[in-house]
């Protein structure tokens, strides 16, 4: 079975004044078809980089990404054809209205007028954005228009979806309304690649999840598996939470968080 | 071409929702209309300026006002908003071709060009203004204009997709101030002083404006046609080089 996102050895350099910056500095990733994938890791780490590289949106400085079985460097349209993506910060453009821009978005994958405008109408129905549909974007709340965002990444029903940080600064129940939608697009079959903050997130939603950081993949498995080999190693009495193997994988003990966090206020 | 249009459709959609950015691309040009012949007006008497073919000082500067209003480039400061905001990489990520990515935008230029230009001279003709070219005259005074504001516009774009910034894209509509005033905008190019003349001929907006006035003051078929060459040649280089800066958008 063709993998729904594979990539191997996947680097990425950045030229800058003092020399080049390897944000990300060889990557492998395999997600199977039908998976929610998390992809976890602290600010900085590549996380975003990555992303970026895999939806065409960045060049890949050396390494394969294939993404539902195309190759992203060598075909990037086709890759385009095939997913979904929804990016941090919500890149919606205020002056049109919700359904406008569906629209729009569903006419620019090839789909004409009337079935674009029935295809904008089930999806705001889908993200429950119907009454707010004809109004402007730029009085949507961040929760409306992360579905907004959502639904328009939908409008070709894409192979893979992608999310960079689909929750960051919602409010508790606008992010339990995300992780629903994720939950009914997956069990649609779309497979379902998301970076996220939040480890309760990955918790949650994801079948598997890997941890980034340096630019370097640290740890790889599913929610259950690394916290019962976390338990094992310290020999807990109790499963660890994500956030302790988390913490555990990327170096970033208590203390060293409780510096950062002084030298910040500093 | 489809994707093109829609997305020229999206912008023209833009350019109406924000009458406030309209206006000042209106007023100025006719601003500096009345200002230049309120000035400059009596030293060029109709009846005795061989350059102004009978018409009153008024159609000699017109050009210079519809050169100015197609000369904002405000195509450019959206797709930077665009941008800044991540609407662009979304566009980005669909499969859109890369050329219609930038050129729906100067497509809206060109529509919004011509309607502004038309406004302008139907405003102007109260001055006594007539379009000696007559309907093709006026016509084809539609597509110089919007045809320069479609290179203006492509050009600033270029700045946009390089810089990423507003404060940048701004700073390079200041350009218009060399091009739009080292041209013969208040006398022909054999009145001027001989290093202003050397600029106004190294100066391409020269030519576009010549153009213009042939067709305000009187066709001359070679004076219009080295206008159009002129910013046909341009035009396409800027949209050449956008479609470069797109594809290697990083």
């Amino acid at each position: 079975m063709t993998l729904a996102i594979e990539a191997v050895a996947l680097v990425k350099t950045f030229p800058s004044k003092g020399g080049d910056v390897e944000a990300v500095r060889g990557v492998d990733l395999a997600v199977e078809q039908g998976e929610v994938f998390g992809f976890l890791g602290p600010n900085g780490a590549g996380k975003t980089t990555t992303v970026r590289m895999l939806t065409t949106l960045l060049s890949i400085t050396s390494g394969v990404a294939r993404v539902a079985g195309v190759d992203v460097a060598s075909d990037p349209d086709a890759v385009r054809r095939k997913i979904g993506v929804a990016l941090q910060e919500a890149g919606l453009d205020p002056r049109q209205t919700g359904r406008e821009l569906v629209t729009l978005q569903a006419q620019l994958f090839g789909l004409p007028p009337a079935a674009a405008r029935d295809r904008a109408q089930s999806l705001l129905e889908l993200v429950d954005l119907v009454d707010a549909g004809d109004r402007r974007i730029k009085g949507y709340s961040g929760g409306m228009k992360r579905r907004l965002d959502l639904a328009s990444a939908l409008v070709h029903r894409p192979d893979v979806l992608f999310l960079d940080e689909p929750t960051t600064g919602l409010d508790p129940a606008s992010r339990l309304t995300v992780w629903d939608e994720v939950r009914r697009i997956n069990a649609e079959g779309t497979s379902v690649f998301l970076t996220t903050q939040y480890l309760e997130e990955a918790d949650q939603l994801c079948d598997r999840l890997a941890i980034i950081d340096g630019g370097r993949i640290v740890l790889e498995g599913t929610p259950a598996s690394l916290k019962a080999s976390l338990r094992q190693r310290r020999g807990l009495d109790h499963d660890p939470t994500l956030d302790e193997v988390f913490l555990e994988a990327t170096g970033r003990t208590r203390s060293r968080a409780a510096g950062d966090v002084e030298q910040v206020q500093a | 071409m489809k994707q093109a249009l829609l997305l020229g459709r999206r912008a023209l959609r833009e350019t109406l929702r924000t009458p406030e950015s309209l206006a000042p691309t209106l007023l100025i040009p006719l601003f500096f209309l009345i200002v230049n012949v309120g000035q400059a007006g009596k030293i060029f008497p109709a009846s005795s300026t061989g350059f102004l073919k009978g018409q009153s000082y008024a159609a000699f500067q017109l050009p210079s006002s519809l050169l100015l209003a197609a000369s904002f480039g405000t195509a450019a400061l959206y797709l930077v908003e665009d941008i800044e905001g991540g609407y662009f990489d979304k566009l980005r990520a669909a499969p859109i071709g890369r050329t219609s990515l930038v050129v729906g935008r100067l497509f809206a230029e060109a529509v919004k060009s011509v309607v502004l230009t038309a406004v302008l001279i139907l405003i102007s003709l109260p001055f006594g203004i007539r379009v000696a070219s007559g309907v093709l005259g006026f016509l084809l005074l539609l597509v110089l204009a919007a045809a320069w504001a479609v290179t203006y516009a492509g050009f600033m774009q270029l700045i946009a997709l390089k810089t990423r910034s507003a404060a940048a894209t701004n700073s390079g509509s200041l350009l218009f101030f060399p091009l739009l005033f080292l041209t013969p905008n208040f006398v022909p190019r054999s009145l001027l002083t001989r290093p202003m003349e050397i600029a106004a001929t190294f100066n391409p907006v020269t030519y576009i404006m010549e153009g213009l006035r042939s067709l305000i003051l009187g066709a001359d078929a070679t004076v219009v046609a080295r206008g159009f060459a002129v910013v046909l040649g341009l035009g396409a280089v800027m949209v050449v080089l956008n479609v470069r800066a797109v594809r290697s958008y990083d």
